[in-house]
């Protein structure tokens, strides 16, 4: 008698842990099923056939090809930019004992928890004012500046983990702060670096408020807003077709994460806010 | 002594001359257009018509049209429940459901749950949006499962709009949560509550006096977290129902849009915005003064 509640009481969380994960994996479950079920409904089903039909009608329009090249063009660039300026700025935050310091890197995570919903009215102000509005690179500088304060905070709290004896080592032999920082420390810091492109990229490829707002034209619009655009504004929306988009334009995310799971967590344990 | 002043006084200009690059981009693209939210919303601005090009200062005109609006309440409350339920209840209890039934289970159940759950982070919100408003539709899936049951079809979206969003921004965020608390969790040694088990404490006592006095903190600062993304989010929602039917899932975000961006009336959205902003500051300093009494600890 005892011993069978002891059982109980050892399946019960594994139950309730799998029905969760059961009802988090079926909304998935049935936009896989969908994209490749030529006569897919709203409705989770199993296809009669399989099919590759609808990515191929997706993939070989020109307009949606055109989106994912875009995304993916904002979404490195914008990486690219958030990691040299979060390494450079997070240096002298790491390694520089100044009270200023402090104060900035308090003032970074102060900034990375300010919703970008509230700065998008004035920042579509700004870009009509500056005459950016529907320029692909003013989005990126964008996207840029609101991605920094989660990137340098994260970035500094990495080099905080890299030890100042190697990079002192470098300064007694002769090296410059900066060759100290690319030879001796860069190597060190690979996986914050990678960490916090991942954060970056993610949350940009994902987007969808600032290029709904920011950009207008149909041949530079990203897949996010695309796919909105392609379904949302027709009345007939084929479920199949949209299923295979969405699976093609999750796909880069899923498969960064399955190469980063462990620097994903990291990314977490830092705190701060990471806004997608 | 001079010697450590010009190296104090070189290693302040390193400072700046390495954050310049990034001091610009915030200043110009995050700051600046945090302090015109205040100045703008304070004039009569709009992309079209006369005031497009002659822009004056009305005082606290769009305040007082804002108060007066009567949506303001519906969108207000709105805001409220979606906070509440999905942020709140829904993100937080769930990722500490999760985290606290993980804890010491088999490595391949953590795996898979986790990658469910976490799923839905990285899942873009247009996507989610899309999957969740088929999940509800007519002819979606949760009709499909009733009906096996024998029950008829409900229009989800049309009855229940509401709980269909908070739905939604549950699966899409509660990775946020589950992973904070799993962290926290892992700090907590064995050894105390297997002490405390011995001692003859229960399952509830042992989450009352231990565990949840333990991870306070980090509950303290994923609610301001959760609270912060919940009120910016946009995309999932506005995908989803576009506010509708009428204004029942019309959140502050969702009315600021449809006020700057429909409606054209930039000045009125900016005063949403300071709104939006306002809070965002006061719960972000919250934030700073949790992290900065945890480092003390």
């Amino acid at each position: 008698m005892k011993k069978k509640k002891k059982n109980l009481q050892k399946v019960i969380p594994y139950m309730v842990l799998l029905i969760i994960a059961g009802a988090f994996l079926l909304p998935l479950l049935w936009l896989v099923f969908a994209a490749f079920n030529p006569e897919a409904s709203q409705a989770f089903a199993v296809p009669k056939y399989m099919s590759v039909e609808n990515f191929r009608v997706i993939l070989t329009d020109a307009k949606n090809q055109r989106g994912f090249l875009n995304s993916l063009f904002i979404s490195v660039v914008q990486t690219g930019i958030v990691l040299v300026c979060s390494l450079l700025a997070a240096y002298p935050l790491s390694r520089y004992e100044l009270k200023t310091g402090q104060k900035i890197t308090m003032g970074m995570l102060f900034l990375t928890s300010i919703p970008i919903t509230a700065v998008m009215v004035p920042v579509y102000q700004m870009f009509i004012m500056m005459k950016l509005v529907d320029s692909i690179g003013g989005t990126i500088i964008f996207l840029s500046a609101s991605g920094l304060p989660y990137g340098i905070w994260m970035m500094k709290n990495f080099l905080d983990g890299v030890s100042v004896d190697l990079e002192e080592a470098a300064w007694i032999d002769g090296a410059s702060a900066v060759k100290s920082v690319v030879h001796v420390v860069l190597p060190l810091m690979l996986p914050g670096l990678f960490t916090v492109a991942m954060f970056t990229f993610v949350g940009s490829w994902g987007n969808f408020f600032v290029p709904l707002i920011l950009l207008q034209s149909t041949e530079k619009i990203p897949a996010a807003v695309n796919i909105y655009r392609f379904f949302g504004e027709r009345g007939q929306v084929i479920y199949g077709q949209l299923a295979a988009y969405s699976i093609v334009y999750m796909l880069p995310v899923f498969v960064l994460y399955f190469f980063s799971q462990n620097y994903m967590s990291k990314g977490f344990a830092m705190t701060g806010a990471s806004k997608g | 002594m001079v010697g450590t002043r010009n190296q104090q006084k070189r290693k302040i200009w390193k400072t700046a001359l390495f954050f310049s690059p990034s001091i610009l981009l915030l200043g110009v693209f995050f700051i600046g257009p945090m302090i015109m939210t205040v100045f703008f919303s304070f004039t009569d601005i709009s992309l079209t018509g006369s005031s497009a090009q002659a822009m004056k200062f009305v005082g606290f005109r769009n305040f007082i049209e804002i108060f007066k609006d009567p949506k303001l309440l519906t969108v207000l409350k709105n805001t409220m429940v979606f906070l509440v339920f999905s942020g709140i209840i829904g993100q937080q209890c769930l990722g500490f459901l999760l985290a606290s039934l993980m804890r010491g289970k088999n490595r391949l159940v953590r795996k898979f749950v986790g990658f469910t759950v976490v799923a839905g982070w990285i899942t873009p919100e247009v996507i989610a949006a899309f999957m969740f408003s088929s999940f509800f539709a007519d002819a979606g899936t949760l009709n499909k499962i009733i009906g096996i049951f024998g029950a008829s079809p409900v229009s989800w979206l049309f009855t229940f709009p509401m709980a269909c969003v908070v739905i939604a921004n549950i699966w899409k965020g509660s990775a946020y949560s589950m992973m904070m608390f799993q962290a926290s969790l892992d700090n907590i040694s064995d050894d105390i509550v297997e002490a405390a088990r011995i001692d003859g404490a229960g399952g509830l006592q042992i989450l009352l006096r231990i565990t949840l006095p333990m991870i306070k903190s980090t509950m303290a600062t994923t609610f301001v977290i959760v609270t912060l993304s919940t009120l910016g989010a946009f995309g999932l929602v506005f995908a989803m129902t576009g506010g509708g039917p009428a204004i029942m899932t019309t959140t502050l975000s969702i009315f600021m849009y449809q006020k700057a961006f429909i409606a054209y009336q930039i000045g009125y959205g900016m005063a949403i915005a300071l709104f939006i902003l306002a809070i965002g500051i006061l719960l972000s300093l919250v934030y700073i003064r949790l992290i900065r009494a945890n480092d003390g600890n």
